[in-house]
């Protein structure tokens, strides 16, 4: 604390521009993985929340009397990058992510998906109509479920 | 239940054996299928490689479709649940 004069190493603003770049990169490196926090990123917005309050408080106290803390300065650079690292947040997840092709050719409900055959990852050809006929334990399949992803996991 | 990518089988291999998956892995390298399923999304891939949107079909056993998922923001995907439920129709 600042009681000699000094002014008093502000680690509210250290703090909350950390939090601010480990709330964008936690989304693609940990919440990705979970359909409740992908599918919207609420724990993300929510750090992100915590880290702007973080730096609100931080640039406060370095305007304020009686105690001095440092930030004048660097307290808005660290600010204004952690609203960048925000607004890129919100850009990729909620703008960029909808430009997505139309597909308005892609099969639709009622009709015959197009047969096609590929390799599967031990290299042996897989149709679809293996995939419909080949007995699931002892049984014929009930029907199949097509998941095309982006790849490069 | 099949999942369908650019990826070649080497890396759907390693995929399923890093995160045990026991589904079938297709691999679409040319993207000759996704293009003939109109979900070619160009230029999406890391290096501007052509990638497949992502799409869930499901299929009746004469391989009619019965229900699809069609995301309008590619971080949204279709739950584990929502699969379930769709197949559920079959029973």
């Amino acid at each position: 604390m600042a009681t000699d004069g000094k002014p008093g190493w502000n680690w509210l603003l250290w703090a909350g521009f950390a939090l601010s770049v480990i709330a964008f990169l936690s989304y693609f490196a940990f919440f990705v993985e979970f359909p409740l926090t992908r599918n919207f990123p609420w724990a993300n917005l929510l750090l992100f929340a915590i880290a702007a309050a973080l730096l609100a408080v931080g640039i406060r106290r370095t305007f304020r009397p009686p105690k001095s803390y440092r930030g004048k300065i660097f307290g808005p650079i660290l600010a204004g990058l952690s609203a960048l690292i925000f607004g890129f947040f919100v850009f990729a997840i909620f703008v960029a992510a909808r430009h997505l092709p139309a597909s308005a050719a892609a099969p639709r409900v009622g009709v015959k998906a197009p047969d096609f055959t590929l390799s599967d990852s031990d290299n042996r050809p897989v149709s679809l109509a293996n995939l419909l006929t080949e007995p699931i334990s002892g049984a014929a399949p009930k029907g199949v479920m097509l998941v095309f992803y982006r790849g490069y996991w | 239940m099949a999942a369908i990518s650019v990826d070649p089988p080497d890396a759907s291999r390693n995929l399923r054996a890093k995160r045990g998956y026991t589904y079938t892995f297709l691999s679409d390298p040319d993207t000759a299928v996704i293009k003939r399923y109109d979900l070619l999304h160009p230029k999406a891939g890391p290096d501007e490689h052509d990638v497949a949107r992502p799409a869930e079909f499901l299929l009746d056993p004469s391989g009619t479709v019965r229900w699809v998922n069609l995301t309008e923001n590619y971080w949204i995907r279709a739950t584990p649940g929502q699969l379930l439920q769709a197949t559920s129709a079959l029973r």
